[in-house]
């Protein structure tokens, strides 16, 4: 599995409903929260009393399932096939604040819809023959780039004790699935029997390790969201001056937290809303030998999983400008001490003074047209990850219940399937090849 | 006068060559079925035993189909059951120990009335080819047969290898030879090929066990049936099976000999099956078990030799005299014959296209042991897709591959398409993502209809299936009707009479007892058997409705998403964004679906987003 990208088309892959905010992430004036596909008709008939005329925008009164109030907004409702996708498409226009639209779209989840994959709107759109030819050309790159931002935000918001305890959460249910499917496949072999006491502590254990790891997911402490932005350069090329120039006011920064190691410094930081993470490499010395060469290590593959890199340039240092690179932005600092002026030299390079602040808001709106021109989805890998936990952890709890009425095993192990399928689309799938194999090398099958 | 000119040239007379003649001229094609000995047809070289998990579940899908592996069953099982009863419907599967001769008279039987089919003692040497495409075969004794169609079923004949101990010689099953110049041509052509292993337990002589030492395991009661078409009359006299263990003496006498192993001396390079591991793989691999179960089951009524599953070796043969006596109750028994492991050659199934075809050649067909896979059953179900593909071949129609929601059948062939071999191929059921579909029981109602449409159910089934599927919805909608009132300690209520069958511990036959249900009007001349397995989908349907729904939607969704033809000559080379890794896998597995693109381990979801932009813009341009 080594060689496959952290997402893939699991059970969730194709088909029902998904909802996606439509606008950049961030705090922007209005928010366009859309909703795609088939069962639309019923989200809207339940969320807003009933299904709104067709493209009539109508003033409507948001609430969570309890009836507690959430927003207001104008609801939109697109009948197929005129509608962006070609499916049925509902939009809410509610207001931007990012707490508001992330209760809105669980609220949405909870209907029956799922976040939306990254491209997976450009998809449908495109699958329903609602683009020509020159669209579809821009489909190809559109979903090309998804994929790949989506992998990146998906390698980097799994990091270190979530990354290890969802794979302990994939390990511990293949090895149920696998004791299950094993009684199931070969009865007439010796394995332990469905009424095992084995079986039933598996399905204890696992069901608090689903609360743990949700748990942490829900903290948001071990994800992280919004575009991945590394600062590398020469020592003295001023990045550390940039980064504190970008994040502005201390005010802006949004959360700090302590670099893994001591050469990487992380900091949140919201530029024109959006959220952007920053990440500063200083103090790595290209030729570094020993302990300062595992920081190396760090951060070239830091540098490989960002969304962008910002290569610092000290324009005043008398050293030849450094070569273009694949995702990177050329920003040539300290122009207050050549005269040169501030602001943008072209589509990948911005001149700018972190000393002075010249040039930092034309370095602010290339960073915003970049994640604001992300396809859909493309950044949010933590609230993918979170919906997977949410749904494999409901599937467990249905196999467990199953499994605690003594119902046949055949269905228990139905609704385990799906939980595994769920979890695939955090950590890859798990084949039924896979299984066959933690079968075979848990129990002496065979006549 | 000798024809020489057919429409199918079937080479071998297996389980896959049978049900590839069999479904041939049930279609009615003319073929030629040419085997090196026809005393052989029906030869169960394994275990005597037919159906099993998910192996079942196939020659019940081969019987739906008209094919002759459950009837067979019928008339030559002598110790029937029924696995996983408790455990669910869809796991829930058949398995006859069958008398070996009565099986082969059985399958001979077939094949001598059936109309249209020559059968032929000889051995395939060589393919006629042209342009291309096969054109009939050359027989050793230099005859030309003439067909558009040639299907290769030769099983472990394929430069075979047996071994025992440090003794190695070629052959094909225990005392036939090989087919070294076919598999040399095949050689020639360039078809990636690779090696597998199996093997077998020592045969023994059961008037000198001692049966009184091991645990009894009769038939199960009510006795199954096989197929569709069966009748319990059909049975054989019935006997029963045992059970003994290995010992902690015989794992050390296993141990004293490994080195004498060619599975641990480096001898053979085939990988073998993980779950059918020899004894000597058992006593290393876990080393912490103190037994292994052996069973000993009988080969016929008319014989007293046994097959002892369980403890298939390639030690030398007196390293497995010696071992033997450790066993309880084969204290003092007589080898019959001895254990042996063999090496084949098989071909990378990746290299076949829809119906089993080969993609390098057009008019060939591989079925069985030749596309990497193990069992009877799968042999025999790939056998039938073969046969049925090979004569619409001929016809100029397109090929029929049933899906992966449909049947094992379906199941088997896209695994074997997508996904290669890593090992001999059995079937499971975990390997079907819609088991819970794909039951036994329903194996007519999925397929029945289909194979009326190719020609391969005869009338006599198709008027038994057509009143049966009657006889199921006029017996569910006059259950929905009604009402029954449900006792339950203290408080009875009233709910209908479908939903009671959902109750634990409720059934037809329990409803029928009840005043204001009564019993189901019976059919007209309809035997027992078909009556249960009536009541047996009614009592199923009720009980997994909301499940059964779930998947259809599932499988709804899938069909429109990822039914999306590929062309069989798209160039993978110009797919814009495609990796070199995806294109070259493409490349291979020639995939007929964007379905089955995604399948092919390794492919990424962008991968499969580039393919079907590269279709719709293909679609576009052409529009």
């Amino acid at each position: 599995m080594a060689d496959q990208p952290p997402h893939r088309t699991g059970a969730q892959a194709p088909g029902g409903a998904i909802a996606a905010c439509a606008t950049p992430p961030g705090r922007g004036g209005v928010a366009v929260i859309r909703v795609s596909g088939e069962g639309v008709r019923g989200i809207a008939q339940t969320l807003l009393g009933d299904l709104p005329q067709p493209r009539r925008a109508r003033l409507v009164s948001l609430t969570e399932a309890s009836g507690e109030p959430l927003d207001r907004g104008l609801a939109l409702f697109f009948p197929a096939p005129a509608s962006f996708t070609g499916e049925d498409v509902l939009e809410l226009h509610v207001h931007g604040s990012p707490v508001a639209c992330d209760l809105l779209m669980a609220r949405i989840c909870g209907l029956g819809a799922r976040r939306a994959g990254p491209g997976e709107f450009s998809r449908r759109a495109f699958l329903n023959d609602r683009m020509d030819l020159s669209q579809a050309e821009a489909v190809a790159d559109l979903i090309d780039a998804a994929g790949e931002a989506a992998a990146r935000a998906a390698a980097r918001s799994m990091r270190g004790d979530f990354s290890r305890a969802v794979e302990a959460l994939t390990a511990r249910l293949t090895r149920l699935r696998a004791h299950l499917e094993a009684t199931l496949d070969f009865p007439e072999d010796e394995v332990a029997p469905l009424e095992d006491r084995s079986l039933a502590q598996g399905f204890r254990e696992l069901g608090d390790e689903f609360e743990a790891v949700a748990q942490a997911a829900e903290r948001g402490r071990v994800l992280r969201d919004g575009l991945n932005v590394v600062l590398s350069g020469e020592p003295n090329a001023g990045k550390s001056s940039l980064l504190n120039a970008l994040a502005g006011e201390p005010a802006a920064i949004v959360a700090e937290e302590p670099g893994t190691t001591r050469d990487l410094v992380r900091v949140q930081v919201a530029v024109r809303g959006i959220p952007v993470e920053l990440v500063d490499t200083a103090g790595v010395r290209p030729a570094a030998r020993g302990v300062e060469r595992e920081g190396v290590r760090r951060a070239q593959a830091v540098r490989e999983q960002a969304d962008l890199v910002l290569r610092v340039w000290d324009a005043a240092g008398g050293r030849p400008e450094p070569a273009p690179e694949e995702r990177a932005v050329l920003v040539r600092n300290k122009v207050d001490l050549t005269g040169e002026p501030a602001g943008p030299l072209g589509p990948l390079t911005v001149n700018v003074s972190a000393r002075t602040g010249d040039g930092i808001e034309a370095l602010r709106a290339l960073l915003a047209e970049k994640a604001g021109g992300a396809p859909d989805g493309a950044f949010s890998a933590r609230a993918r990850h979170i919906s997977s936990l949410k749904e494999a952890s409901r599937k467990h709890r249905e196999a467990r219940a199953l499994f605690d009425r003594r119902q046949p095993a055949e269905l228990i192990a139905e609704e385990l399937r799906l939980a595994q399928e769920f979890l695939g689309g955090i950590t890859g799938a798990v084949s039924s090849d896979d299984l066959l194999g933690e079968i075979f090398s848990q129990f002496c099958i065979g006549k | 006068m000798q024809a020489n000119r057919f429409d199918v040239i079937i080479a071998g007379g297996g389980h896959a060559g049978t049900e590839a003649a069999l479904a041939a001229v049930r279609m009615g094609a003319r073929a030629l079925l040419i085997t090196h000995s026809l005393d052989t047809l029906g030869q169960m070289s394994c275990n005597p035993a037919i159906g099993g998990i998910g192996k079942g579940h196939l020659a019940r899908e081969i019987d739906a189909l008209g094919g002759v592996m459950a009837r067979a069953a019928d008339k030559a099982g002598i110790h029937f059951r029924l696995l996983n009863a408790s455990k669910g419907a869809a796991v829930r599967a058949t398995r006859a120990q069958a008398d070996r001769w009565l099986y082969k008279q059985a399958v001979r039987g077939a094949l001598e009335t059936a109309e249209g089919l020559t059968l032929f003692q000889d051995s395939v040497d060589d393919l006629l080819i042209g342009n291309g495409c096969a054109r009939g075969v050359r027989t050793r004794s230099g005859l030309d047969f003439r067909a558009p169609a040639v299907i290769l079923t030769v099983g472990t004949f394929l430069a075979g290898r047996i071994h025992m101990g440090e003794a190695r010689h070629a052959a094909g099953r225990a005392g036939e030879p090989p087919a070294n110049r076919l598999a040399q041509r095949l050689r020639e052509i360039k078809l990636p090929a690779g090696r597998l292993k199996t093997g077998t337990p020592p045969r023994l002589d059961g008037r000198t066990l001692d049966f009184s030492v091991m645990r009894r395991q009769p038939g199960d009661r009510p006795r199954p049936v096989f197929s569709f078409m069966g009748r319990r009359a059909d049975h054989p006299r019935q006997v029963e099976c045992h059970i003994t263990r290995t010992t902690e003496a015989t794992h050390e006498i296993v141990r004293a000999n490994l080195k004498r192993s060619p599975m641990f001396s480096g001898a053979i390079e085939g990988a073998g099956p993980r779950y059918c591991p020899s004894l000597e793989d058992k006593v290393v691999r876990f080393a912490d078990r103190d037994s292994h179960q052996i069973f000993v089951e009988p080969e016929g009524l008319a014989t007293a030799e046994v097959y002892p599953n369980g403890i298939s070796t390639s030690l030398p043969a007196g390293a497995q005299l010696e071992f033997l006596a450790t066993i309880p109750g084969f204290e003092r028994a007589r080898m019959t014959r001895p254990g042996y492991a063999i090496e084949y050659d098989y071909f990378d199934p990746r290299e076949l296209r829809e119906g089993l075809a080969v993609g390098a050649i057009g008019g060939l067909y591989f079925a069985g042991q030749i596309n990497g896979t193990t069992g009877y059953e799968e042999a025999a179900a790939q056998g039938l897709l073969a046969g049925v593909n090979a004569v619409l071949a001929a016809r100029g129609q397109d090929p029929w591959m049933p899906g992966r929601e449909q049947a094992y059948l379906g199941v088997l062939a896209d695994d074997l398409l997508t996904q290669g071999v890593t090992e001999p191929y059995r079937m499971f059921t975990s390997r079907a993502e819609y088991r819970l579909r794909l039951r036994e029981d329903n194996a007519d109602a999925r397929l029945t209809p289909r194979g009326r449409e190719l020609g391969l159910v005869d009338d006599a089934r198709w008027e038994v299936f057509c009143r049966k599927r009657e006889a199921i919805a006029a017996e569910q909608e006059r259950l929905a009707g009604l009402k029954a009132l449900e006792e339950r300690a203290g408080n009875s209520r009233v709910c209908g009479a479908l939903e009671l069958l959902r109750r634990p511990g409720w059934d037809c036959r329990r409803l029928a007892g009840l005043p204001e249900v009564g019993s189901r009007p019976l059919l007209a001349g309809e035997w027992q058997e078909l009556g249960e397995q009536i009541d047996g989908a009614i009592e199923i349907e009720a009980r997994y409705a909301g499940y059964l729904a779930r998947q259809q939607t599932e499988i709804d969704r899938n069909r429109r998403l990822r039914g999306a033809a590929l062309p069989a000559d798209m160039d993978y080379g110009v797919v814009a964004g495609l990796s070199n890794e995806a294109c070259e896998k493409l490349d291979q597995v020639r995939p007929a679906t964007i379905g089955q693109a995604e399948r092919i381990p390794g492919m990424t979801p962008a991968a499969v987003s580039q393919l079907l932009i590269h279709l719709k813009k293909r679609k576009l341009r052409c529009a």
